[in-house]
């Protein structure tokens, strides 16, 4: 009843190809948009904040730099972890090599650090796709993860081997390091992740998107078309490892305050795939449901539970969690490729009808 | 003493001076590659048979090392664990291809990958639930596999060989060699070579798809089986082998993905190469080398030589 398009007329391209062509959903994301900024940080705990909302949303964009390489270009990538860990680590030599820049400057610099890294490990995609081209990324995974452990240079030789996230100011407010808080952080991720979506979509809306879903359609008609592979592969690479890296950064500098090379791991890869496949490949919205879905998951169920007065331990919760997610995956895969989006775009099309279907 | 000479030479006057630690390298290598060999040989089975690209075949091996151990523990007998173990394995086969592989036939080959991970995480979240996250002893006496090692006064040094890896090694021979008869002259290795050439010829020659499944997830539990027993037996039994399990995706590469002789020889040239190139090469690059050696070999085969050593031209050129 409230979710009717009735009466709003396109009269223009512009207004008919909008993202958001109708009004309730124009209304529904400034709505979200208002929650994200204004109540979450005043109503919300740190608990929230630090443990929650951060990480949901650092993994979000993680999820989306693989969803455009891996749903929108059809270039299944396994080196995710390893992607986000050059923009860690580039962000942490940066900033104690030059500690008087923008910290956040730095953050979205080492994203193209991630980028370049990306292109080169991109490049055997010229020839090989599909699960070839996965193994390939793997090899990414394992080099990167061994360089963050070999190479002290890398963490500035310190003795444990892991970065630590030096203090950092912003106009006079402590943004990194220990003493900063839950909302300063959270307010930098959240500005962070939605002007880099915002990006994102447009990436997606415009040319370059369109030539990314040829390409993953069907490589030699899009070839045909006049699309050059290589440079269109080569550029999703670049830009889905620059949106791994900046979220890597986050994740040291914004949310844990330090790390080791095996935050980076192969499972850190695996979490953001799961992510996308169950959110829904090719689909900005999909990777933030995934991420929602497969991040809070292990939360509901470690705190849920002692609740109704069942104890829980918390191996068996890591158990319970692998078990759910690998069946969710396949079930997913086999009722639903498209994912948590597709479910909310058949959700919606129930809404327009409702609560008269005929 | 220039970089150039401590890379091109000294390696080799290494070799040259203390050849048994040489022949000791090398029989490592190729204990290891041999692992690696069995658990390719998992995968080839499988996608010469059902085009399924298997990723949960490297964590098939730990979950039937585990259930056979787990087994143990609770009080079952050696051999009736392995029975058992070999009953869990058949009905994994039966319930993949009921709820995994049969929904999803005729999805794109990348689709099923995918499915496969799915599985790899159910598999683990599963074999931990049951028998715990703790690493456990492989049972070695109780199925009376050797223990100790030989040792050998040759070349100037010692060398010593487990007598456990001799096993393994024969066994996985009589395995292969088992393997091979069963795909060359039974009835169901034929329709297996079959179905692995076409699916829909085969199935307008009366073969079913879902029995040749079932039975070819069976044999490749079986290998897994196998694997886990020798893996198992030289470290602990846990889901920390699954890293390792994953070289067995270069050694795929490497022998090409529909070739039996393919995995064997791929393992032992990805074995032997990763542990002389730690051996020899790794202290100047800051040593733990073999976690990508196999990977980056794998990255060098795909740009030149897709189709691996031994498989069919059959890759999709982009």
């Amino acid at each position: 009843m409230l979710y009717r398009e009735a009466g709003q007329f396109k009269t223009n391209y512009t207004s008919d190809q909008a993202v958001f062509p109708i009004l309730q959903d124009r209304v529904g994301i400034l709505v979200i948009l208002a929650i994200a900024f204004v109540i979450i940080p005043t109503t919300g705990n740190d608990f929230i904040l630090n443990a929650v909302m951060i990480p949901f949303l650092i993994f979000a964009l993680a999820s989306i730099g693989l969803n455009l390489l891996t749903g929108y270009t059809g270039q299944l990538s396994l080196g995710t972890g390893a992607f986000m860990g050059v923009g860690a680590y580039a962000c942490y030599k940066l900033t104690t090599i030059f500690p008087d820049v923008n910290i956040i400057i730095w953050i979205i610099v080492s994203g193209f650090f991630a980028a370049g890294t990306g292109v080169v490990f991109g490049l055997p995609a010229v020839r090989i796709k599909g699960f070839y081209l996965a193994i390939a990324t793997l090899a990414a995974q394992f080099f990167l993860e061994w360089c963050f452990t070999r190479i002290p240079w890398l963490y500035n030789y310190n003795v444990s081997a892991a970065i630590e996230v030096p203090q950092r100011e912003l106009f006079g407010i402590i943004v990194t390091g220990p003493r900063a808080t839950a909302e300063t952080r959270y307010y930098i991720v959240l500005a962070i992740v939605v002007v880099m979506t915002w990006m994102a979509s447009n990436i997606v809306h415009g040319r370059i998107g369109r030539m990314w879903m040829a390409v993953r359609d069907m490589d030699i008609a899009a070839e045909l078309m006049g699309i050059r592979l290589l440079p269109t592969k080569l550029l999703a690479f670049a830009v889905s490892s620059f949106y791994c890296g900046v979220s890597g950064a986050m994740m040291v500098f914004l949310w844990y305050g330090g790390a080791e090379s095996t935050v980076f791991n192969i499972n850190q890869s695996f979490t953001i795939l799961f992510m996308i496949i169950i959110g829904g490949l090719g689909s900005l919205l999909g990777s933030f449901l995934g991420a929602a879905l497969i991040y809070i998951l292990p939360i509901i169920l470690r705190f849920v539970p002692p609740e109704f007065g069942i104890p829980v331990h918390a191996a068996t919760v890591e158990h319970i969690t692998f078990m759910l997610v690998g069946a969710l995956i396949v079930l997913f895969l086999i009722a639903e490729p498209a994912g948590l989006a597709r479910l909310w775009q058949i959700g919606k099309q129930k809404l327009r009808v409702w609560p008269f279907p005929y | 003493m220039g970089p150039l000479y401590q890379i091109f030479i000294d390696p080799f006057v290494q070799m040259g001076t203390a050849p048994d630690l040489l022949v000791q390298t090398l029989w490592e290598g190729m204990v290891g590659g041999m692992l690696y060999a069995l658990i390719a040989l998992g995968f080839v089975l499988i996608f010469k048979a059902s085009g399924v690209f298997n990723f949960a075949q490297g964590i098939m091996v730990v979950f039937a090392a585990l259930t056979l151990v787990g087994l143990y523990n609770v009080g079952v007998p050696a051999f009736l664990a392995l029975g058992l173990t070999i009953a869990v394995m058949f009905g994994l086969a039966f319930v993949v291809e009921r709820l995994v592989l049969r929904p999803l036939v005729n999805q794109p080959d990348i689709i099923l990958f995918m499915a496969t991970f799915g599985l790899t995480y159910f598999l683990i979240g599963a074999g931990e639930f049951v028998f715990g996250g703790d690493p456990k002893v492989m049972i070695t006496e109780q199925l009376f596999l050797p223990k100790g090692a030989v040792t050998y006064k040759a070349l100037g040094g010692i060398i010593s060989v487990q007598k456990l890896d001799v096993a393994a090694a024969v066994i996985a021979s009589v395995m292969v060699a088992g393997l091979a008869v069963f795909f060359s002259k039974t009835r169901i290795g034929r329709a297996l070579r079959a179905v692995a050439d076409s699916h829909a010829a085969a199935l307008s020659v009366g073969i079913s798809l879902e029995q040749i499944w079932v039975i070819v997830w069976f044999a490749a539990g079986l290998v897994a089986l196998v694997t886990g027993i020798f893996w198992g037996a030289r470290s602990d039994v846990s889901f920390a082998l699954d890293v390792i399990a994953l070289k067995a995706l270069p050694v795929l590469i490497l022998g090409g993905l529909t070739s039996i002789p393919g995995a064997i020889v791929g393992g032992l040239i990805i074995g032997i190469g990763e542990k002389m190139w730690e051996f020899y090469w790794g202290p100047l690059i800051g040593g733990g080398t073999d976690a990508w050696f196999a990977y980056v070999i794998a990255l060098v085969f795909l740009l030149f030589k897709p189709q691996g050593l031994f498989g069919e031209k059959i890759i999709e050129r982009v």
